[in-house]
């Protein structure tokens, strides 16, 4: 008993109708680290959420013991006050402070109000040192490399006393020797007799370095295991074994010839321009067609897709878009508008959509020149395609005049892809189309996405979830780091060889 | 396993109720206007409505509603303009040395200046747009070095006087042309302007009979009858008794004619062109509209260029009305242009706001300003009240939109 510093039992929690977590239980013992996999959305992230008290006690339901006492934690402080730290994927470091600023942001080293520099500087130095990084505390955080960013959060959590650290998806964003680095030094921790909870996509890492590997599929917990002598396909069954019970909307392709090749696609990353985020990566669709693109967090979908839509992401861009067998420049989104693409964002409410107009105007706005005459809008036209949009849709909304921000998710999306169908696209690309959609809704979604490809459009379609996937497209393409690593067709697709695919060549 | 039925939209408000709410929403303003109008009425026991003081609360303001004009734009594109008080201190400077020391004609000195306006503008508006520097940054920097030209233009005096041209386009008013003619117990009124005024209020009703049958044509849903008359009614009783106040004192002033113009071109310009559409959604939404192809650059760009020209009509207006280009013009303006267009109901992160908002936003203050100097209240007074209204103004924009 005493050998468990941490016990979650029967955590349940559910978003809006939606339940993220059902009955999740985990064990994880004094001084091991412990692997949470699971694909996207399996709800690693929210069960640590629970455990780091960022939904407070009372927004679910089960127990948590910590070190063998009930925990009910109102937010990340109470957590922290315990020893229980957790490292966002995306890292909460203030850029311009130094080093040693960050360190104690909100636990300043203070003499009656005011900061002791040298107690600051000097401490800073000594958690350096035991993360293994050479930097001036004085340095400010910006000037530091992703990776050394991820050695100061650590640093910072171990000033805070940490017994128990959360790691989500600490290597994403890190080259191999920084991602061998970061390893190392929780297998130091580990000796230090810290616990660590690592939730990681990269199979090939958890394996190495964790002593047990939980798998988590569509909020539950499917198994605990020894990571020792784990093989990676052992743990890609549990993550994908799901019934594909899935209903999806009958559909007889019919597809035509090539419409538009993507080839020799490279992109680097805006923040570091010496990181490829795509690489060399060619794929071509078919009128008629909906080809998938597999790929996990950070394999680099969205950004190839917003790179080639407009260069909306990315430096460093090569390579070349044929559209019916001549280039194409889409280094403008008007021009990639123009020769009939569109691109439809996994963050409708960031990229899509104008959530304090109302649906009328969101479904003019990417043609509203088909609408004008010499500069002038017709609104009544406008109107009049808005509602035509709404029937065949089946947005529901009492009126188009109603803001989209009053609506649902799945309405919101059918606003998106009824702005995008009115430019009359050849192809369109679909960034994880059904992403906070209940099932209902999906299905319509998916029903949308048919008759798209049933008018000879070709359809790109991104998702983390494997089963849309494989219940939707004709062929799917695998990415992983940027590269494209495997094509299937619908009747050689499965679950477990894609996985293979898109966590392939990884360390 | 049961088939999922999607679940019926929760209880949603049957659609008239929720757009009498909307309408609560957006007219709070207007029942502000009206209520602040009738508050200072009693108070002046009349004076304000007085036909003369009319006149002068339109060809004070006037300046202020034109930048008023530019700043809503700029403002619903999630920018903002704080050069503009010192852009109407050098177009204004501009003007009077193409006019009185060049000796230019004044319609080719008011072209010039509004295109000096609009090269102003452009400047400006490349390092918002094309550079990326913050509007805020940008313009402090323009109030700074805009006035600081003004000054090596004029040194420390002022120039003047103006052509009369110029001068009864910021005073004057229009002639008698038809005579006046008897309103019985009110005496008597030019004829030409109340014809202007029948003619507008009938032009109104026509547009907005054609609008509302093209609406029902599409079949969509319109108004009431009864609210839609109500509407047509009140304004034109409103139009009117304004124009019979003015009629009855000097006529139209040039001023207004010309505000009532920019007034309906902007309105139009910014509800039904694409180019007004577009502001919208770069301030509603900058990456959407990005990803939806708005020339994104441009159009912030031209909204820019637009200010430093409508800025340059205030500079040549305002000096025309004072006589001279004085080095301390516009102190401040762009202040009042600002708490227009957000007592008009203008959200701070851009995507909201109307033009006809923006000019009831300059009048509140003008009456404000107006009624509390009639009462003979100091001027600290008046710019307190001044600055609990715009306050206020705001509290109750956030407050509906939290409450819905």
């Amino acid at each position: 008993m005493s050998d468990d510093i941490l016990v979650m039992q029967g955590i349940t929690k559910r978003f809006a109708g939606v339940t993220a977590l059902h009955e999740v239980s985990l064990t994880v013992r004094r001084g091991e680290i412990h692997a949470i996999c699971g694909e996207n959305g399996a709800g690693k992230s929210t069960l640590m959420k629970v455990l780091s008290g960022v939904h407070p006690h009372g927004t679910y339901d089960g127990d948590i013991l910590f070190e063998g006492e009930p925990c009910a934690f109102d937010g990340i402080r109470d957590s922290e006050r315990r020893g229980i730290v957790i490292i966002h994927q995306e890292l909460a470091l203030c850029g311009q402070l130094s080093v040693a600023e960050n360190l104690f942001l909100g636990n300043e080293r203070s003499r009656r109000g005011f900061i002791d520099w040298n107690r600051t500087n000097h401490e800073a130095q000594a958690l350096l040192d035991r993360v293994g990084l050479r930097e001036n505390p004085t340095t400010p955080v910006n000037d530091l490399g992703v990776g050394k960013q991820q050695l100061v959060e650590i640093a910072k959590a171990l000033s805070k006393e940490v017994r128990l650290l959360i790691l989500d998806e600490p290597t994403a964003a890190l080259n191999d020797d920084d991602s061998q680095h970061l390893l190392d030094l929780l297998d130091g921790l580990r000796n230090e007799g810290i616990t660590s909870v690592i939730i990681s996509h990269k199979l090939g890492e958890v394996t190495r370095i964790a002593d047990t590997v939980t798998v988590l599929r569509d909020g539950r917990t499917i198994e605990t295991l020894p990571a020792k002598g784990l093989s990676e396909e052992r743990i890609i069954s549990g993550m994908v074994g799901r019934d594909l019970e899935h209903r999806f909307p009958p559909r007889t392709p019919d597809i035509g010839e090539e419409v538009l090749r993507i080839e020799d696609w490279t992109v680097h990353s805006p923040a570091q321009p010496d990181r490829v985020v795509v690489d060399n990566a060619t794929l071509s669709l078919r009128r008629g067609e909906i080809v998938g693109l597999a790929g996990l967090m950070g394999a680099g979908r969205t950004e190839l897709a917003m790179s080639v839509f407009g260069r909306s992401y990315g430096v460093g861009i090569s390579g070349r878009v044929v559209k019916d067998g001549r280039e194409i420049d889409t280094r403008t989104v008007r021009g990639a508008i123009r020769h009939g693409l569109a691109y439809v964002s996994e963050d409708r409410k960031k990229y899509g959509l104008n959530l304090i107009e109302d649906v009328q105007r969101n479904v003019s706005a990417a043609a509203l020149d088909k609408l004008a005459n010499r500069g002038w809008v017709n609104e009544n036209e406008e109107y009049t395609v808005a509602e035509r949009f709404r029937k065949s849709m089946g947005i529901r909304t009492a009126a188009v005049s109603t803001p989209t921000g009053t609506l649902s998710g799945g309405n919101q999306q059918k606003v998106v892809l009824a702005k995008w169908m009115f430019t009359d696209p050849d192809v369109l690309i679909l960034d994880e189309p059904t992403r906070g959609i209940d099932v209902g809704a999906k299905y319509e979604i998916y029903s949308i996405i048919n008759d798209l490809a049933a008018q000879g459009r070709a359809v790109l379609v991104i998702s983390s979830e494997l089963p849309e996937l494989l219940g939707l497209c004709d062929r799917v393409y695998a990415l992983s780091e940027g590269r494209i690593t495997g094509e299937v067709s619908r009747e050689e697709a499965t679950q477990e060889r894609l996985m293979q695919y898109m966590t392939r060549g990884q360390s | 396993m049961t088939t999922k039925i999607a679940p019926a939209p929760a209880a949603a408000p049957p659609a008239h109720s929720r757009r009498f709410s909307i309408n609560l929403r957006q007219s709070g303003i207007y029942v502000a206007f009206a209520l602040i109008v009738v508050l200072f009425a009693v108070l002046t026991d009349g004076a304000l409505l007085q036909p003369q003081n009319i006149s002068n609360i339109i060809v004070q303001n006037s300046y202020v509603l034109i930048l008023a004009i530019g700043m809503i734009l700029v403002i619903i594109g999630g920018h903002i303009d704080l050069s503009v008080g010192s852009t109407v201190a050098l177009t204004g400077a501009i003007c009077a040395v193409l006019t009185v020391q060049w000796g230019l004609p004044w319609p080719v000195a008011v072209l010039l200046t509004l295109l000096s306006g609009a090269m102003i503008g452009a400047a400006q508006g490349y390092w918002i747009a094309y550079f990326g520097i913050p509007a805020f940054i940008v313009t402090l920097a323009g109030m700074l070095v805009f006035r600081a030209l003004t000054l090596t233009t004029l040194g420390n005096q002022g120039i003047g006087p103006f052509p009369d041209e110029i001068r009864s386009l910021s005073n004057g008013f229009t002639g008698g042309y038809l005579g006046n003619i008897g309103l019985g117990p009110l005496g008597g009124a030019d004829l030409v302007s109340l014809l202007a005024g029948l003619a507008f209020v009938a032009g109104f009703a026509l547009s907005q009979w054609r609008k509302r049958a093209a609406r029902l044509g599409y079949h969509q849903t319109v108004e009431p009858m009864p609210v839609f008359v109500l509407k047509i009614v009140g304004v034109g009783v409103v139009v009117m008794a304004v124009v019979v106040q003015l009629a009855r004192f000097r006529n139209l002033p040039w001023v207004l004619v010309l505000l009532a113009a920019l007034a309906l071109g902007y309105s139009l310009m910014a509800g039904n062109s694409v180019f007004g559409r577009h502001i919208y959604s770069i301030g509603g939404n900058l990456q959407a509209a990005t990803l939806s192809g708005v020339k994104v650059k441009a159009v912030t760009f031209w909204v820019f260029v637009n200010m430093g020209a409508l800025a340059a009509l205030a500079g040549v207006i305002f000096a025309g009305r004072l006589n001279q280009a004085g080095p301390t013009a516009g102190m401040s303006f762009e202040l009042d242009a600002i708490a227009a267009a957000f007592i008009g109901g203008a959200a701070v992160q851009g995507g909201v706001g109307k033009v006809v908002g923006a000019i009831t936003g300059g009048l509140i203050m003008g009456v404000i300003n107006n009624g509390m100097s009639l009462i003979g209240a100091p001027s600290e007074r008046v710019m307190l009240v001044k600055g609990l209204v715009l306050l206020a103004a705001v509290a109750y924009d956030v407050w509906t939109k939290r409450r819905a």
